[in-house]
């Protein structure tokens, strides 16, 4: 694929949006800023970037607890993500959620889910719609090597076969369901393979290579646009910090594991490849980088600021909306 | 007026909904070609085509996990389950997902799905294909649960239920399906926690539920030559629960007796007792009474089921003691 200097940067700009939005969170963790479960992509950043650089606004995106990546690709502006784990009335969820429940439908942010699975029938189920209504929307759902044992990853992946819906199921392999190796809970490790049991194609791709996930990703979306079907991404990639904050991470992998994938950062991987020859003819300077880095701190800071200032939901309104009619 | 039955009732208001709204379609197992195990959507496979009338592969939880996300995108889902007791394998998707997404949404997203099934025992069906489970639905925040009892109201809480934006649960005893009634052929709703007062009465009122409504209804004669003014209520949803009429029925007779062939603990009985009991202790004239179908798995032969099964002797037999109390 080859995209331009443009596009590349935009890569680059939603991966870093993501990692310091990541690295912010954790601090404010730390803090006590942010309460509950925060689970964090940093690792992950290319498969929600590589993804959703082929979605409109009007596709329709369903992620797991481990969505902020999601969720910030498909358009969440990071203070609306950061307000909402700050239990803000301004937060994407309006306070309701928290991390693992994210909601943004103006920009086809469906949901993030606290339980593995649904979201993999939810996409399946936007996909019908798409279908039904005669449009050319697509669906995507993100879910773990630990959905894939979910009844719901076979169920989602057939009904999604036989009605040709345009779906994308795309699998972020980061090896752990928490801390059972999916070693442990699949003999055949191989996910993209599994796609040939459902009738629909199927490919693995490196996950930290955001230029090969936005690849597989263009294609699958092509096919799903002109009602060819769905299609299965496994992307192999890896989680570099612990399943959530303040977890600690010992005992399921070694250090020495982690060390080498951090060396496979996925930014400066992308980073050094834009820098050298890349796949453009026009090669990038580090000063373009560096600006984005600045931009995005800047962002980031104003976004904490943001959500500091922010109002707390009114206790008053906890049983709106719990029917159609209220509130 | 002309007649027809409950199940003809509740397919034409599918039918006329699903005319009116192309956004509605309907999955289940055997409900295209075939029609429905039930004939509940007989004709509509010509009529609709098959991206509306959807045979699935056997996968509760994989269909109703659809449905959340199909109806947060702009359709309007109609699960017929045949048999309700196949909808336990997607609880999940319906106890997490669909009661909660327009809560978690603040109403940006709706969930206007309809969750229809035939309950009960009595028909040989034994345990898998006899349970009711109401009172599960209604005890979460998000669900509309519908029993509708008559061809009448059939037709009309099933048009109020597709025109919904709440996932609803329809809730259709096999016993009543075959029964006939007098039904209008114009399009009208019934409102939810709307309770019809079927009888007026005196001396005790008794909240049936389900075929607990004619079985009741059918004693009523006896029991006032007898000289016991039975005042008959079927709530008709049981969430929202009309608590108001059996209120004021309750002010007018001090007598309240519960009839219902599903569970009696945590069931909706022990739901109204209570709010009764908070509401007007002061007025009642005896202890508030239930009887339930056994709290017990549903056999199989004759002998057995209908030991699980309130019976009319005992309906009559304990209007007979609470009157007397």
């Amino acid at each position: 694929m080859t995209l331009d200097q443009d596009a590349l940067l935009s890569l680059y700009r939603t991966m870093v949006v993501i990692r310091q939005c990541e690295l912010q969170l954790a601090r404010s963790y730390q803090a006590g800023t942010v309460t509950g479960a925060c689970h964090t992509y940093i690792g992950q950043e290319a498969v929600a970037t590589g993804v959703c650089a082929h979605l409109r606004k009007d596709d329709a995106v369903f992620s797991t607890h481990r969505g902020h990546g999601h969720a910030l690709a498909k358009g969440v502006p990071p203070r609306e993500l950061i307000a909402e784990l700050f239990g803000r009335a301004t937060g994407c969820s309006q306070g309701r959620g928290g991390s693992m429940h994210l909601f943004s439908p103006d920009v086809g942010l469906m949901g993030t889910t606290g339980i593995v699975g649904p979201n993999i029938l939810q996409a399946t189920g936007a996909g019908y719609s798409f279908q039904l209504l005669e449009t050319d929307r697509v669906s995507v759902a993100f879910f773990g090597d630990g959905g894939v044992g979910n009844g719901a990853f076979h169920e989602g992946l057939n009904l999604a076969a036989i009605w040709q819906l345009p779906t994308l199921f795309v699998c972020e392999n980061n090896m752990y369901a928490t801390e059972v190796p999916f070693s442990y809970a699949a003999r055949n490790t191989d996910v993209a393979q599994r796609a040939a049991s459902y009738g629909m194609p199927g490919i693995a791709v490196d996950g930290n290579d955001v230029l090969a996930v936005a690849d597989a990703a263009q294609a699958a979306v092509s096919r799903a646009r002109a009602g060819d079907g769905p299609t299965l991404i496994e992307c192999r990639t890896y989680r570099t910090r612990p399943h959530a904050e303040g977890m600690g991470d010992g005992g399921y992998r070694t250090e020495e594991e982690v060390d080498a994938w951090k060396a496979r950062d996925p930014i400066k991987a992308f980073a050094d490849r834009m820098l050298d020859d890349g796949p453009i003819n026009d090669p990038i300077e580090q000063p373009a980088l560096d600006r984005i880095d600045r931009e995005i701190a800047e962002l980031i800071e104003a976004a904490v600021q943001f959500a500091t200032d922010s109002p707390w939901p009114d206790p008053g309104t906890v049983s709106d909306h719990i029917f159609a009619e209220d509130g | 007026m002309r007649e027809m039955t409950y199940t003809e009732a509740a397919r034409e208001a599918l039918g006329a909904e699903m005319e009116r709204d192309s956004t509605i379609f309907v999955l289940g197992e055997g409900i295209g070609r075939r029609g429905g195990n039930f004939n509940t959507t007989s004709g509509f496979f010509e009529r609709f085509g098959p991206r509306r009338l959807r045979d699935t592969p056997i996968c509760e939880r994989g269909f109703v996990g659809l449905c959340a996300g199909a109806a947060m995108t702009g359709t309007r889902p109609v699960v017929d389950f045949m048999f309700i007791d196949f909808i336990l394998d997607s609880f999940g998707e319906l106890a997490n997902q669909i009661a909660k997404i327009q809560y978690m949404t603040s109403g940006r997203l709706k969930m206007p799905v309809v969750l229809r099934g035939c309950i009960g025992a009595g028909g040989g069906h034994a345990t898998h294909h006899s349970g009711s489970y109401y009172s599960v639905f209604a005890h979460l925040p998000g669900f509309r649960v519908v029993v509708p009892t008559t061809p009448y109201d059939a037709k009309g809480l099933m048009t109020t239920a597709l025109r919904s934006d709440d996932p609803v649960l329809f809730l259709e005893h096999k016993s009543l399906l075959s029964t006939r009634g007098e039904v209008p052929e114009d399009d009208y709703t019934i409102p939810f926690g709307q309770a019809r007062v079927c009888r007026e009465g005196d001396d005790v009122t008794v909240v049936a539920l389900g075929p607990m409504v004619a079985k009741t209804s059918a004693l009523c004669d006896e029991l006032a030559a007898d000289g016991i003014s039975v005042e008959l209520i079927d709530p008709r949803s049981i969430a929202p629960l009309d608590t108001e009429t059996i209120f004021r029925s309750v002010s007018k007779t001090g007598r309240l007796l519960i009839v219902d062939e599903a569970f009696g603990p945590c069931g909706i009985g022990a739901e109204i007792s209570a709010q009764i009991v908070e509401r007007c202790f002061d007025q009642l004239d005896a202890p508030v009474r239930r009887l339930n179908g056994a709290h017990s798995p549903t056999p199989f032969s004759p002998t057995l089921e209908s030991a699980v099964i309130p019976q009319p002797d005992q309906i009559a037999l304990a209007i007979r003691n609470i009157a007397a109390e």
